[in-house]
């Protein structure tokens, strides 16, 4: 176990540099002059270029610069945006945000997902199936910000008037709690569809009808024997889904004007800022590769027939 | 020179915004009855007792470069540039006339030697002195070529601006300091011009021309953390992207000075959100709305007597460069489209009241500005217009290029059915992504057809709509428009110390640049914001910013 978490560490090393390498490249090589549109209804004046370039070494050939990044990552420095601010200090206040944010989206959809597919998996075809089947084909459907502004617009001071439009500047908990729903709610439909369809194909399994003959409680057989078994594609679709979560929450960090890591992506790409949206992309990747290790090692929790050596 | 802040950041929150006036109709409706119109002038008060240690929270966007005065040219970074700041002049909120404020007097005779002498007693955040030397060091500083100053470009005019700052970007200057600015004593200084030129007291209020201490060439990189400034906020603090609080400077002695206690830049990501919030009384005033609100006026109800109206400097137009041959001479064609454009209409549908037709190279509002000065040839005329065109000798197909993000497509495209409607000829819109990509195109001569030219001035003055667009070699005269008469006229106007007789030679010059047609005025924008009911008054400005000083907190009971 120990030395399949090691190598599996090692392994994120070249991962690491070939995907930060590949972002830093695609950045810079969006055919776009960066400073066109930089300076208003004017071409910037050629000093201020001339000068920037040479602060965010754009006279050197791409995988110079790429280094010259790199080198100053490994000491922590993940450089400056055009407007002086530093990217570390921008990741690091809008980073905790978006963890808790996501976090919270993860727990809502899979509390929310796992049980409502554990009780249609077991009543099949029952009112509840198709209540659950109805409401999460409209989820699906939906896109995010509909759900975050038709939300927002019921629950918000023009409607019940029992959250806020935004959150503040620095979140509690509780104020991520709706935006967290909006974030999961996608999501949630999903875990609890393949929830569904894992417990059905499930409950036919020969260890199943083995644990019902044994004569044990209804509890045990679906809660440890059946959920158990059945939870492994899930758990995949939920680990993956911490990853997208953080980075694509653009729209519901958008909607609820969450200071979070969407948004500086965005505005990254957007405005050309090439050290930010590497650094955050860069980080994202960092959060996949553990997300997909954690789950990987969860597998052999759940099904005791996986074992890693 | 302010980036218009629909450029940048809004096609995602246009996609948004989008849906969500569906599902506002029906409150809308029920709130129509309650509408009313907001206040004129650019203010709105309600009666209420007012709370002078109040807070104050504006509408913001995370700044796009450092906070130096002269290093911003862009409407987030320049909100607070311009709290943090204050120049010698002042411009009123209304129409954009110049007041002394730093400045006791600046006097010329011949337009080009000003004598310039500063109030007393005023301070820096941190204490320090303001006197002629902070002046005339932050000037050298911003246009001096290696400190790379975005706007450094505005110190052209003064006399060895060339020394400091040589057209050639690879050359080291030869000085840097620019031998036209001049300390007499300590509240009096003196600047010499390179050229006489009559705006330049109303260039002294534009942010590049703000004082710097002398703790800001100490050292730079604490000041960009911690920016002190002269003006009536002092600076607090800053989270990147969320929040930046300025707090009122008590020593603050000038007329500007505001009547609140704590400045709150919420930065926002989504105006439609930020405009919730406003309507919501979380945010207490926002400079624009957002498009969904503009939809059926719908501002009007949620807000009543809170919209903020103001006049902007602002001038749409659609240019046709004279490096296109079929556009070269082709007066007759130019005339032509621009009677094809039916403004009228386009105003009041497509941009829902938010823009007026214009009919001139200057936006109304500001001192020189003439009505009609287009005439006939901005009046829809669908009939003669073909008749031009038939003289014209032009066939093929005409397009308009612009930015399609930030609700720049739709106005065009009507424009583009208007010419076709009218003329019969093709016409099409040709989009680019984003404001960037656009402004590659433009800056890099690369039009193939007619394109959006936008301007919104630096600062109030007719000067400012003239000779950066059409004079030979302008800084944004994108089309190659090059007429000599008409650089005479610039020329002989800016060396006219007389405010009065000098706007009268501009306005000739436009009246020559109206017989050319080099672009063809579409509309003007119209300010409108809002505030919150926290507030007892608020006025917009003209340059589309916060008046700060007319800001009242309502006390809360």
């Amino acid at each position: 176990m120990g030395r399949y978490v090691l190598r599996r560490l090692l392994q994120l090393i070249p991962v690491f540099l070939g995907t930060t390498f590949l972002i830093y490249a695609l950045v810079w090589a969006i055919p776009q002059d960066p400073f066109s549109g930089k300076c208003g209804q004017r071409p910037c004046d050629p000093s201020y270029v001339a000068e920037m370039s040479q602060k965010l070494n754009l006279n050197d050939p791409l995988l110079i610069q790429y280094f010259k990044y790199l080198g100053n990552l490994l000491t922590g420095d993940f450089g400056t945006t055009f407007n002086g601010v530093s990217v570390g200090e921008q990741i690091s206040t809008s980073w905790p945000i978006t963890f808790k944010l996501g976090i919270i989206a993860v727990i809502i959809e899979a509390v929310i997902g796992i049980i409502a597919g554990v009780l249609t998996g077991l009543r099949k075809q029952g009112f509840l199936d198709n209540l659950v089947l109805v409401s999460t084909l409209f989820l699906i459907s939906l896109p995010v910000f509909v759900t975050g502004f038709v939300l927002r617009l019921y629950l918000g001071p023009q409607g019940f008037d029992i959250m806020d439009t935004s959150v503040s500047t620095d979140p509690s908990i509780g104020e991520l709690i709706l935006p967290g729903f909006v974030l999961g709610s996608l999501s949630m439909a999903y875990v609890a569809r393949l929830t569904r369809t894992s417990i059905v194909e499930n409950r036919r399994a020969d260890f199943v009808r083995t644990a019902i003959a044994k004569g044990q409680p209804q509890t045990r057989v679906v809660g440890i024997h059946l959920l158990r078994n059945s939870l492994i594609p899930v758990i995949t679709f939920l680990g993956t889904d911490l990853g997208s979560l953080m980075g694509g929450a653009i729209v519901t960090e958008g909607v609820f004007n969450i200071n979070g890591i969407g948004g500086l992506i965005f505005r990254g790409i957007q405005e050309k800022e090439g050290v930010l949206v590497t650094g955050i992309v860069t980080l994202l990747v960092l959060v996949y590769l553990l997300a997909s290790l954690l789950v990987d090692l969860l597998y052999a929790v759940l099904d005791p027939r996986i074992r890693y050596e | 020179m302010r980036n218009n802040c629909a450029d940048a950041g809004e096609r995602r929150e246009r996609l948004m915004s989008r849906s969500r006036v569906a599902w506002v109709a029906l409150p809308v409706a029920l709130a129509m009855t309650l509408s009313a119109c907001g206040g004129g002038g650019g203010g709105s008060t309600s009666a209420g007792k007012e709370d002078a240690d109040g807070t104050v929270s504006i509408y913001g966007t995370e700044p796009k470069s450092t906070l130096f005065p002269a290093n911003t040219t862009e409407a987030g970074g320049g909100k607070i540039t311009d709290a943090l700041f204050t120049r010698l002049v002042g411009y009123k909120a209304e129409d954009g006339a110049t007041y002394n404020l730093a400045a006791d007097s600046i006097e010329s005779t011949d337009a080009k030697v000003y004598k310039i002498k500063l109030k007393p007693g005023q301070k820096f955040h941190d204490g320090t002195d303001v006197d002629a030397q902070s002046f005339v060091d932050a000037w050298n500083f911003a246009a001096y070529a290696p400190n790379a100053q975005q706007a450094g470009s505005f110190m052209a005019p003064i006399e060895g601006y060339k020394d400091v700052h040589p057209a050639d970007e690879n050359a080291k200057p030869a000085k840097d300091k620019m031998s036209g600015l001049k300390v007499v004593s300590p509240t009096e200084l003196e600047v010499t011009l390179s050229a006489p030129n009559s705006v330049f007291p109303i260039m002294l209020g534009y942010q590049p021309f703000s004082p710097l201490p002398k703790a800001f060439f100490a050292d730079q990189k604490a000041y960009e953390a911690k920016p002190i400034g002269n003006g009536p906020m002092k600076f607090v603090s800053r989270t990147p992207n969320a929040l930046i609080k300025l707090e009122r400077f008590d020593d603050y002695k000038l007329e500007d000075k505001v009547h609140f206690k704590t400045l709150d830049v919420k930065i926002y990501s989504s105006q439609e959100t930020a405009y919730q919030d406003l309507v919501a009384g979380k945010l207490d005033f926002m400079e624009a709305l957002p498009p969904s609100a503009k939809v059926g006026e719908k501002y009007k109800a949620d807000l009543g007597d809170q919209v903020l109206n103001a006049n902007l400097l602002s001038q749409s137009a659609i240019a046709l460069p004279y490096y296109i041959p079929a556009f070269k001479d082709n007066v007759k064609l130019r005339q032509a489209v621009s009677m094809a454009i039916n403004r009228e209409q386009i105003t009041k549908t497509v941009l829902a009241g938010s823009y007026v037709p214009s009919d001139g190279w200057v936006s109304p509002g500001i001192k020189g500005y003439r009505k009609g000065v287009c005439g006939e040839y901005c009046t829809y005329n669908p009939d003669k217009a073909k008749a031009l065109l038939k003289e014209s000798g032009f066939t093929g197909k005409l397009t308009i290029q612009s930015n399609q993000d930030g609700g720049r497509k739709e106005p065009l495209e009507a424009a583009c059915n208007s010419i076709k409607q009218a003329l019969g000829v093709e016409c099409e819109f040709v989009g680019a992504t984003n404001f960037g990509a656009f402004r590659q195109i433009v800056d890099g001569k690369q039009l193939t057809g007619m394109s959006r030219s936008d301007w919104s001035a630096d600062y109030p003055s007719i000067e400012n709509f003239l000779n950066p667009l059409y004079r030979t070699g302008g800084s944004s005269n994108d089309s190659n428009y090059s007429n000599p008469a008409v650089d005479a006229l610039l020329e002989k106007a800016d060396g006219t110390a007389n405010p009065d007789e000098a706007i009268k030679i501009y306005q000739q010059a436009e009246d020559l640049i109206a017989k050319d047609m080099p672009s063809i005025p579409v509309w003007n924008e119209k300010g409108i914001g809002a505030r919150s009911k926290n507030l007892l008054a608020a006025k917009l400005t003209f340059t589309r910013d916060a008046e700060l000083a007319a800001f009242r907190v309502k006390a809360k009971s």
